[in-house]
């Protein structure tokens, strides 16, 4: 190829990727990088009833590390994560696989993967909400099962329960899910399928044998999302339970309503290590980048 | 064509369970905001009105509404801007190999996965150790980057994963410069798909709660008002409020999905070649 005529390029290749990247960097790191170290910072910081001021002290961390709430406020989480994850799983996948194998054309695969993904462009809270006349003591559930007369007197736990919590968690996050499974699965190779049938295989066993393992990748990357968020998240189980079910998220946000900083920073830190061990070890399985 | 197997139609039907699980609820509230004046927050429907809807437009009723959602707005249209330039430029560089690539791609990542509240906090805390104050238009901004670029920029990369760079070499060949590629060759390409990275940026940074809750300082945004209120107004107006917000979102939803489809549309009807290049 010929160089001639044509001007020396000011910068060299990876200049300019340098350069296009760096906004990107900037904010990150101030908004993200810098933020995670002042936690750490902040967390081996004292306080008082009005302020917090630099220390280096441990006491926030033996305080975490001697209490009975810790153990049993971790534990309420990963139950709710768990049950949350499995729920996701579950319908994420039915969905995913319908949207994928089922429905034939590709305009209605996009049409209704995109009626699945609206409910995410709306806002989280008001989703929350539009669950109390459903659930309520007077709330549509109860009307219709006493109707029915499955029941005597309406379900108390129906609202304001670890039940509602699961339900609100499973509504907000199974697109989560749906989206990378849906995704993993447009990119299988349909002659496998094919080679499967003519070999015999019943539609089950392509869908368990050949099926399954090939969206794997496309699970796991749905289960990092649903369980950093329910691992985190504090509103949904405050709102959702009533204040009467806890979390992580909601002891760190209570701490931080009472101003106690340093003690919501290492309570946040501990949170921290343990969202990234349990994501180190669902990552081994899966390379991200191959899967977009 | 083949004949449709019996487990079409269980599966449909789980489908159509989830669409209604997921719409169900938003749809009940719709109806209940129409709910008479002296009607309670669940059915049955005592008459009804328009009265929750014109309580909104009442200052004392429920706080500052039009304050909270002309915040939001315009947050919204910042955060929107700088995710798709900031994406897009990403997204360009993230085609070549340069060092550090690695290290940048896991550090956007994690900003996913590091729950928001701990962005809130970490960044509520920066600012408050340097003595500056947070508000919605710098913290609250920055904070909510923080979830919309990686998003943008994981978009980015499905789009380029799909992009035909054969068109790129061909400008490159006839004497394009790098930036003459960018701007006529690559942009009208991928226009269509900024898009949907537009939608994601100005609706998760419109909806957005936990990383604006502490970053936003003493003016809120939406969603950070409705929150407030769920926790003081018992009425129907939440609901009202509930449906408007949500009525808002989805007109901007389909002004997005109108506007990307006119965009695909206008390229083929000129006989554009733009998008046939991603493969």
């Amino acid at each position: 190829m010929s160089v001639e005529g044509r001007k020396r390029p000011f910068f060299t290749a990876e200049q300019v990727s340098w350069i296009l990247v760096a906004p990107l960097l900037i904010i990150l790191l101030f908004f993200l990088f810098l933020p995670m170290l002042t936690l750490i910072q902040v967390s081996f910081w004292d306080y008082n009833e009005w302020t917090f001021f630099p220390a280096f002290i441990f006491d926030n961390y033996v305080y975490i590390f001697t209490s009975n709430v810790t153990f049993a406020t971790y534990w309420k989480t990963i139950q709710l994560t768990l049950w949350t994850w499995f729920f996701c799983t579950v319908i994420g996948f039915t969905v995913a696989y319908f949207l994928a194998f089922h429905v034939r054309s590709l305009t209605w695969q996009i049409a209704l993967f995109l009626l699945c993904t609206i409910p995410f462009w709306t806002s989280n809270i008001i989703r929350m909400i539009s669950w109390i006349p459903f659930l309520g003591r007077n709330g549509i559930a109860n009307s219709a099962l006493l109707e029915v007369g499955l029941i005597d007197a309406p379900l108390e736990w129906l609202l304001f329960s670890d039940f509602a919590v699961v339900l609100a968690f499973v509504h907000l996050f199974t697109l989560f899910m749906v989206v990378p499974v849906f995704n993993t699965m447009m990119r299988i190779d349909k002659s496998l399928i094919e080679a499967a049938r003519d070999a015999g295989a019943s539609g089950f066993r392509i869908l368990i044998e050949v099926i399954l393992p090939l969206a794997k990748p496309g699970i796991m990357i749905g289960s990092i999302f649903v369980v950093t968020l329910v691992m985190g998240d504090f509103i949904t189980v405050r709102f959702m339970s009533g204040g009467q079910s806890t979390s992580v998220g909601r002891v760190i946000s209570n701490e931080i309503a009472l101003l106690q900083y340093p003690a919501a920073a290492a309570n946040a830190v501990v949170l921290l290590a343990t969202v990234t061990l349990i994501i180190a070890v669902m990552v081994r399985y899966v390379d991200i980048r191959k899967e977009l | 064509m083949e004949r449709r197997v019996p487990s079409f139609y269980l599966l449909g039907a789980f489908f159509a369970l989830f669409i209604l699980f997921l719409y169900g609820p938003t749809l009940t509230i719709g109806i209940l905001s129409f709910q008479g004046p002296n009607g309670g927050l669940t059915f049955p429907m005592n008459g009804a009105s328009v009265h929750w809807f014109a309580n909104l437009f009442e200052q004392q009723a429920v706080g500052d509404f039009w304050g909270a959602f002309s915040r939001s707005l315009i947050l919204g249209l910042m955060v929107m801007v700088s995710t798709v330039s900031l994406s897009v430029m990403a997204g360009l560089a993230f085609r070549e190999r340069f060092r550090g690539a690695n290290i940048l791609f896991y550090l956007t990542i994690s900003s996913l996965i590091i729950p928001s509240i701990l962005v809130s906090l970490g960044v509520g805390l920066i600012f408050n150790i340097l003595d500056w104050e947070v508000q919605w238009y710098s913290s609250g901004f920055g904070a909510q980057l923080t979830w919309t670029l990686p998003f943008g920029l994981l978009i980015m990369f499905a789009v380029f994963n799909r992009f035909d760079k054969s068109y790129e070499e061909a400008a490159r060949d006839l004497g394009a410069s790098w930036w003459q590629t960018i701007r006529f060759v690559v942009l009208p390409m991928i226009a269509p798909m900024l898009i949907g990275v537009a939608l994601f940026g100005f609706t998760l940074s419109y909806d957005e709660f936990a990383r604006t809750l502490l970053t936003a300082g003493s003016k809120n945004t939406l969603p950070l008002e409705i929150f407030g209120m769920t926790t003081n107004v018992t009425t129907p107006v939440l609901y009202a409020l509930g449906t408007m917000t949500t009525a808002f979102s989805l007109g901007i939803i389909m002004v997005f999905l109108v506007f990307a489809y006119w965009m695909r549309a206008r390229s083929r009807r000129l006989g554009n070649d733009a998008g046939k290049g991603m493969v």
